[in-house]
């Protein structure tokens, strides 16, 4: 089945008129997403790459049925976007925007939390390369073809990190249920224990990959809930073994700012909690095929 | 960003939070002239360096007379003052905080902050001020009060109340600590602060609150709408080869080993300097040069790890998503060509059009060393700096 997303998942580009929001809407149309449209205020009406443009996400959704969106919107507007897409009843949005205050993503989380559970979108990033489910949809800004499908689901925050790991696995033979680009930024949409929930009640996905990174608790999170709610294998790469504390590693998110958030000591933690540890990122394949071989 | 102590109470002192009477010089003449227009016969002479845990390193003096005060300023400006968060290199002290000296009755903490696990801004506080808040949660973590602020209603004033009996203050002095305590959180809401730290907080002998020293630290992201904070911005506060890679865009930590680094996407970038280590070697550096990474861009990014000139071998390592290969490799061929490089590099490419990209690196004919994986990547750039070192270059 996947996750998130499929061939059938009704896509919006928020953002759609734009040089990035233009090339990367092509792209996942050449990819074989069911992109219907796209958003860009004041350009109702018009027509872009073949398909309808609106001047609201909720004209969108009540004309061409729209359910998921991608945000191409520039950092200053982009807290906006991902508010108008809850609102008019989107389902899943992916943000791709980087560089959006952490004040403006408090408030965009603390605005979702106001629609009861069932109801709530589903929103991953910001600063993230967006979720693939190889050969069937992709909702992002990823090389598709270095994905091959399959049964292993990769949560990771980093984008290039990612193409790593999918890259070594289709060397392998090995191939992607869903891969889901949670972002660097400080406040994200969804953490890497959301996903792995997904992945676990996903019947397609047989284990799991985490790639984690310096900075936060959320990889230990993830962690304890793999051990107390998951039956899948479990496996963890976490970057930045050479990270100085204090300093940024590019991420906004990426910085030892308390105890308990540098790689070793994540490593360490996730070690404690059973879960399978990559120990260098050439492995992350061979670390996948090992554990498959055991199943 | 970080701010100096110093911009950081003027700009609460505008929140109406009370601050020791002071001003800034640059020299020591100027030292003695604010010491003058300072009522009292106790200056502080504090160093303005981003730094906390100043104290320890000796960058504030208390000063009795004017001649004191002068010494203290001659000491201080130009001195490179290490504390255990400026790292090894220290940061250099170019301009000095004359301060009335205060009467402490007590010292308190507080201080506010975006928590990433609850999404909002927690407020810190404790009885206890003075020492560093990582020790005091470590030794006596009960003395500590952490209060959630709603982002949608912000800070209420039963809960700056709350915060003022934590901190064990007296009926007579809770309105004004509640102004004090809204006044930092409107500050830091109205700034896009990522964090602002009062350590210590303190009560005078006449039971006055005052804000001994303040801490301020911004969103970059949020920049773009603060141009009255991006003024402050100090640059001799930063490496600067940070400096200067900000002015091109480009995301660069300094670090102390000896292969330089040029990757795309900060993971893989965290992930490469991982596997040079685990090959035997050590960083120079970290750089992202991200996703549009245009011949010129690269230029740019290879000077700025040559520009170490205690790099002894570099390492491209590119995956290429919107990126494509065979642009990147172009630019690293032009780069090599212009800068005259003198030690060896080696390119790892991947993803889009990497046929092409590997096609251009062979026929430039520079002694350029390619690798297919990461993990040879790391072994070659490793290999290559150790025969560099046993050449005795």
């Amino acid at each position: 089945m996947a996750i998130l997303i499929t061939e059938s998942t009704r896509i919006i580009v928020q953002g759609f008129t734009g040089k990035t929001g233009t090339f990367h809407a092509q792209d996942m149309i050449n990819y074989g997403s069911n992109v219907v449209g796209g958003v860009t205020p004041g350009k109702g009406g018009q027509q872009h790459l073949g398909l309808p443009v609106f001047n609201t996400v909720k004209e969108a959704v009540t004309q061409v049925g729209a359910e998921a969106s991608i945000v191409f919107v520039p950092p200053a507007f982009a807290a906006d976007s991902i508010m108008e897409a809850a609102d008019a009843g989107i389902t899943y949005c992916v943000a791709i925007t980087d560089g959006i205050p952490t004040q403006d993503m408090m408030t965009v989380k603390n605005f979702l939390r106001r629609f009861p559970i069932q109801k709530r979108m589903v929103l991953t990033g910001p600063n993230c390369a967006g979720t693939i489910s190889p050969g069937r949809a992709m909702l992002g800004i990823m090389p598709g073809h270095i994905y091959m499908q399959g049964n292993v689901g990769i949560v990771g925050r980093s984008g290039t990190l990612g193409y790593e790991a999918a890259d070594q696995m289709r060397s392998l033979g090995i191939g992607i249920s869903t891969s889901v680009g949670i972002g660097g930024d400080p406040i994200i949409g969804s953490s890497h224990r959301d996903i792995l929930q997904r992945f676990e009640e996903d019947v397609e996905t047989k284990i799991v990959v985490m790639i984690g990174e310096i900075g936060g608790p959320q990889e230990v999170e993830a962690g304890i809930f793999a051990k107390e709610h998951m039956n899948k294998p479990l496996i963890a790469y976490i970057a930045g073994l050479t990270a100085p504390e204090g300093r940024r590693m590019g991420h906004a998110g990426a910085i030892i700012s308390s105890a308990g958030e540098s790689a070793a000591e994540k490593v360490a933690a996730l070690r404690e909690l059973g879960v399978t540890i990559c120990p260098t990122p050439s492995a992350m394949g061979d670390t996948v095929a090992e554990v498959l071989a055991r199943m | 960003m970080d701010i100096h102590e110093y911009q950081a109470k003027e700009i609460l002192a505008k929140y109406g939070v009370k601050i020791a009477e002071g001003g800034l010089a640059y020299s020591p003449e100027e030292s003695v002239q604010r010491a003058r227009e300072i009522d009292g016969n106790v200056w502080v002479v504090k160093a303005q360096i981003h730094s906390g845990a100043r104290g320890k390193a000796g960058g504030i003096k208390i000063c009795r007379a004017h001649s004191e005060v002068k010494e203290a300023a001659e000491e201080l400006l130009g001195k490179n003052l290490i504390t255990h968060q400026t790292g090894p290199a220290g940061k250099v002290c170019s301009r000095v905080y004359i301060e009335a000296g205060t009467d402490i009755a007590k010292e308190l903490y507080l201080c506010f902050l975006i928590d990433r696990s609850s999404e909002c801004i927690v407020m810190i506080g404790s009885a206890q001020g003075g020492m560093e808040i990582e020790e005091l949660a470590e030794t006596n973590l009960d003395a500590i009060k952490k209060i959630y602020i709603e982002p949608a209603v912000g800070l209420q004033d039963f809960q700056a109340r709350d915060m003022v009996f934590a901190l064990g203050l007296e009926a007579t002095q809770l309105s004004h600590a509640v102004k004090t305590i809204k006044g930092c959180y409107r500050a830091l809401r109205d700034f896009d602060a990522n964090m602002l730290e009062i350590n210590p907080l303190v009560v005078t002998g006449s039971g006055e609150l005052i804000i001994l020293d303040a801490k301020m630290s911004f969103d970059d992201n949020a920049l773009f709408r603060r141009h009255e904070i991006a003024e402050l911005r100090d640059k001799t506060q930063g490496d600067s080869r940070e400096v200067a890679a900000a002015e091109y865009g480009l995301s660069y930590v300094g670090l102390d080993g000896d292969i330089g680094c040029m990757i795309n996407g900060a993971g893989l970038a965290m992930a490469t300097m991982d596997m040079i280590k685990l090959a035997g070697g050590e960083p120079a550096n970290f750089l992202d040069v991200g996703g549009g990474a245009s011949a010129e861009r690269t230029e740019k990014a290879f000077r700025l790890v040559l520009a170490d000139t205690g790099v002894k071998a570099m390492l491209v390592n590119i995956f290429a998503g919107i990126n494509r290969c065979d642009w990147i490799a172009e630019g690293v061929v032009h780069a090599v060509k212009n800068i005259d490089m003198k030690v060896p590099l080696v390119v790892r490419l991947s993803g889009t059009n990497v046929e092409e990209g590997q096609r251009i690196i062979a026929e430039s004919g520079l002694p350029i060393i390619t690798a297919g994986t990461l993990a040879e990547a790391a072994h070659k750039v490793v290999q290559a700096r150790n025969e560099v070192v046993a050449g005795g270059r």
